[in-house]
């Protein structure tokens, strides 16, 4: 339903367009001069009514010799204004920052051998810049993301009607239950980093997901949990998730406020107060979730030291390596991700996590399809028409 | 619960929408909304140094009150956060203020501002030594954890070793064609694994982001259902 | 088997120490290898040498703090001094607090620097080079200064007016900017790529730490970036582009780094070597 309404949504502005914008005004006066073939003023099309596309073509680039200049006049002024010298390698310019409300024209002049201006001049009509309601340009580009919602959203009300997905075994998050118990029974608390980012940044949102069930785990277990915080909104964020955390597994005087705290912004005073943490309060269980940058090394090597056992998990590609070698279990990149589906199991979150499987899916399988044309198309030396349109084609979908 | 919950989800799923509809409409009256929604962006953003401020002051004043272990640490961050503020404000960011240069004759427009002084002779060295630390923690984690325990350890490390030494100019004068080496390594075997764990961090961050405009996703707002 | 179970049980206070050592030691004593120029550093160069004509605009992002500028300094002054020689106008942005600190010292320095070694061709604050104001917000003022760069700043962070401004003569968009050079360790770069080279084609290279610049060949291979300087070794490269073509007298940072770098990855290896050595003998030990 949410779809259907966004399509026709969408086909509102996709079909509305300002036709007179829309429409190329060819303008071509016959050519005073016979190198020039065709010289065409049309709207850019796909922008705000501030650009004008000029396109020029010459009969035979090696027989001009002349320097040739693109003069541009505005209908409520005489001036000619110099654009450029145009060279016979381009055929196009882009004029831009136009007033809409004004029409323009353009003329190519041509130069003698001393810089003089030749006579013979040509000429465009007036045309006046339109604003488009749409670019269509990127008509692949929303399909695109129309046909993945479409995907999430059908997935979603599969798994609401019953039917069980299945999710692979992701070792680091099946330790958490194991790594929480830990720290309980030691007697010494759990130290939870949800990353140096921002909210704006996904797998921060990604943590506090895991932060939840987490948090309900130490509030059953009774044990401290302990969350550093590097953004004051993440702060305020993760407070309020292990606040209904505590309350939901029936411990809401268990929480304190103080042990989810504002560090400093700063990136290696952050590590290096967490480090500090490390070594006071020498937590059993450290779960590094989230995203960092080169303070993943000093955080991690500082747990590795005090013995406890550590969990990271990142999306930052670079920070991988320095994990896997400090800690016990890595979570890698789009896992984190996958972690909320996973822990919670809830159906929405679980189609999700499923379409995203699937579209990977179909990018793999372009990605395989376009390897094996382009190796046959080189052997047979780029002759085979219909393989190169397919290629074409595409490309054409995934330049968008 | 209307604006704890119900509020908060309407907000984004109406502004996730509409600046996924913006961003494919040209018209004027398109990017005017833009231009304005980046405005409320950079105003609430200013707003979040405010929070921060407040954090760290809440934070270290209990710590103070309840004089817990390291209760003078928190007392220095106060009194640090308190002078930077004040010789920021009135003494000025690059250059001297004029109500500093009135105040101490001796401070010249050309001059360094306490500010900036505090800066370059303050905060960079200690931050420049803390990242420094990476450099010794990665020597005793080179020594202590990078052991060929299998065969994909051992190709992890003959490749680690080969980059170590050819990113440097000593591999050059090793053997003249270690740098390209390198460069095939990063533009090739590198870069296909970084980009197939792209695609799928980049499709993770696209479904996360939907969840959160459709409302799916509501653990941002504090957790429960 | 008693050698290898003093190096498994040695305290790593000695690997720190023997790190400390062979940092230090080259400075004190530098040997200076020489240096291939690697094709992504070529790149970067070549476009501000062929492509940014005479009082084009370059810009240069300086999204990093005191703790990254050791590998990023030396290139953000590298390409200011190149900017210099050109005639190349330089406007320094940041999207964080303490990168003004680093731009407001890059300027200071290449100032008072170049204009000592070339007093007849003065470089002016504000009419050849500025560092403009501090706004909050991130991805939204990447996002701004494709619609209106003078409305998103209003001020360079000296207090003057943009407009009234002679280096910001002509500039109100990307459009207007001939090339950028992020510098950055951290992901900021993939904000600018995607807002600023993905939205608003703004011809970009990147200037990042030697841990993060293998994550960004992507964007080299697909074109998003033209260019990259990797670490104090892409800086380094980029001081002897600009000391191979002018008489540049200045500190050369980044080379001066590199025989400290370089003894520093032989010791890592070593370090590997050794650990693996008595690995091995330990694991046949314990298979006996």
């Amino acid at each position: 339903m949410k779809i259907t309404f966004f399509l026709i949504f969408m086909s509102v502005f996709l079909f509305a367009q300002d036709n007179q914008g829309s429409v190329p005004t060819d303008s071509t006066v016959i050519s005073e001069l016979s190198f020039i073939e065709s010289f065409i003023v049309s709207d850019m099309g796909s922008d705000d009514g501030t650009a004008l596309r000029v396109k020029w073509i010459f009969a035979d680039h090696t027989k001009i010799k002349n320097h040739i200049r693109l003069y541009r006049e505005i209908e409520s002024d005489t001036a000619r204004e110099l654009l450029c010298d145009i060279t016979t390698s381009t055929n196009e310019y882009i004029d831009k920052n136009l007033c809409r409300e004004e029409s323009y024209r353009y003329s190519l002049v041509t130069l003698d051998s001393v810089g003089a201006e030749m006579p013979g001049i040509i000429s465009t009509d007036y045309i006046k810049p339109k604003a488009n309601y749409f670019k269509t340009n990127k008509i692949i580009l929303l399909l695109m993301i129309l046909i993945y919602t479409s995907v999430i959203v059908i997935l979603v009300e599969t798994v609401k009607k019953g039917k069980v997905l299945f999710v692979r075994k992701i070792s680091g998050l099946d330790t958490l239950d194991e790594a929480v118990g830990r720290a309980t029974e030691m007697g010494r608390p759990v130290l939870y980093v949800p990353g140096s980012s921002t909210m704006s940044d996904i797998a921060t949102i990604a943590s506090l997901n895991i932060l939840g069930p987490v948090a309900k785990k130490i509030a059953e277990y009774d044990t401290r949990l302990i969350v550093p915080n590097r953004d004051p909104i993440v702060m305020t964020v993760a407070k309020e998730v292990v606040k209904e955390s505590y309350s939901e597994a029936g411990r809401p005087d268990a929480y304190t406020d103080n042990d989810v705290f504002f560090l400093t912004d700063s990136q290696f005073g952050y590590a290096a107060a967490i480090s500090g943490i490390m070594t006071r309060e020498k937590p059993a269980t450290n779960l590094l979730l989230g995203m960092f940058w080169a303070e993943s090394l000093i955080i991690a090597e500082a747990g590795n030291t005090t013995g406890a056992i550590q969990i990271a998990g990142t999306d930052a590609v670079t920070q991988l390596p320095f994990f896997i070698t400090s800690c016990d279990y890595t979570i890698i990149g789009e896992e984190l991700y996958a972690a909320s589906a996973y822990l919670s199991r809830e159906p929405l979150l679980m189609g999700t996590l499923k379409a995203q499987d699937y579209f990977k899916g179909m990018i793999i399988f372009f990605i395989c399809i376009y390897l094996i044309f382009l190796i046959i198309s080189t052997i047979f030396g780029g002759d085979v028409s219909f393989l190169n349109k397919i290629l074409e084609i595409i490309k054409f979908i995934f330049k968008s | 619960m209307f604006i704890r919950r119900t509020l908060p989800l309407l907000i984004a799923g109406f502004f996730g929408i509409a600046m996924i509809i913006q961003f494919f409409i040209p018209h004027p009256a398109s990017r005017t909304f833009y231009n304005m929604v980046l405005d409320w962006i950079i105003i609430v953003s200013a707003f979040t140094y405010l929070m921060a401020v407040q954090s760290t002051v809440e934070l270290h004043t209990t710590k103070i009150k309840r004089r817990v272990d390291g209760w003078q640490y928190s007392l220095i961050v106060l009194i640090s956060l308190g002078i930077t503020a004040f010789i920021g404000i009135l003494g000025g960011a690059f250059t001297p203020s004029t109500f500093l240069m009135k105040l101490i004759p001796a401070f010249k427009p050309s001059s360094t501002s306490p500010l900036m002084y505090t800066y370059l002779y303050m905060q960079v060295p200690m931050q420049s030594t803390i990242f420094s630390l990476l450099a010794f923690y990665m020597a005793s984690a080179a020594f202590r954890s990078f052991k060929a325990r299998s065969f994909d350890a051992t190709m992890l490390l003959l490749t680690a070793a080969i980059v170590t030494i050819g990113r440097v100019p000593l591999g050059e004068f090793i053997y003249k064609d270690f740098p390209e080496i390198v460069e095939w390594i990063l533009k090739y075997p590198n870069m296909a694994a970084q980009r197939g764990i792209l695609i799928g961090v980049e499709l993770g961050i696209i479904a996360t982001s939907l969840k959160i405009i459709l409302g799916i996703e509501r653990k941002y707002l504090g957790g429960g259902k | 088997m008693k050698f290898v179970n003093f190096i498994n049980k040695l305290d790593k206070r000695w690997i720190y120490l023997l790190i400390a050592l062979v940092v230090i030691i080259p400075f004190v004593f530098p040997v200076g290898c020489p240096m291939k120029i690697t094709p992504p550093v070529q790149s970067i160069y070549n476009y501000i040498e062929d492509s940014i004509p005479e009082n084009g605009v370059l810009l240069l992002g300086v999204d990093y703090d005191p703790s990254t500028m050791a590998e990023l300094h030396p290139m953000a002054k590298a390409l200011t001094y190149h900017a210099f020689y050109n005639n190349v106008r330089v406007l320094f942005v940041t999207m964080f607090p303490q990168g003004s600190g680093m731009g407001q010292d890059i300027i200071n320095r290449t100032l008072e620097h170049w204009n000592s070694i070339n007093p007849d061709m003065p470089k002016e604050l504000g009419k050849d080079i500025t560092l403009l104001a501090y706004v909050p917000g991130f991805s939204a003022v990447i996002l701004k200064m494709g619609e209106n760069i003078p409305a998103t700043f209003n001020e360079d962070a000296y207090g003057n007016k943009l407009d009234n401004l002679s280096v910001m003569e002509g500039i109100k968009t990307y459009d207007d900017i001939d090339y950028m050079v992020e510098f950055s360790g951290s992901s900021v770069v993939l904000s600018w790529l995607i807002y600023a080279n993905g939205r608003y084609n703004l011809k970009m290279g990147i200037g990042t730490t030697a841990v993060s610049a293998a994550e960004y060949y992507n964007y080299l291979q697909s074109g998003q970036a033209n260019g990259l300087l990797g670490g104090l070794k892409g800086a380094a490269e980029y001081e002897k582009l600009l000391t191979d073509k002018h008489d540049f007298s200045g500190r050369n940072d980044a080379s001066v780094g590199m025989d400290a770098q370089s003894a520093a990855h032989i010791l890592f290896i070593l370090l590997i070597i050794l650990g693996n050595i008595t690995f091995f003998i330990k694991k046949h030990q314990e298979g006996k």
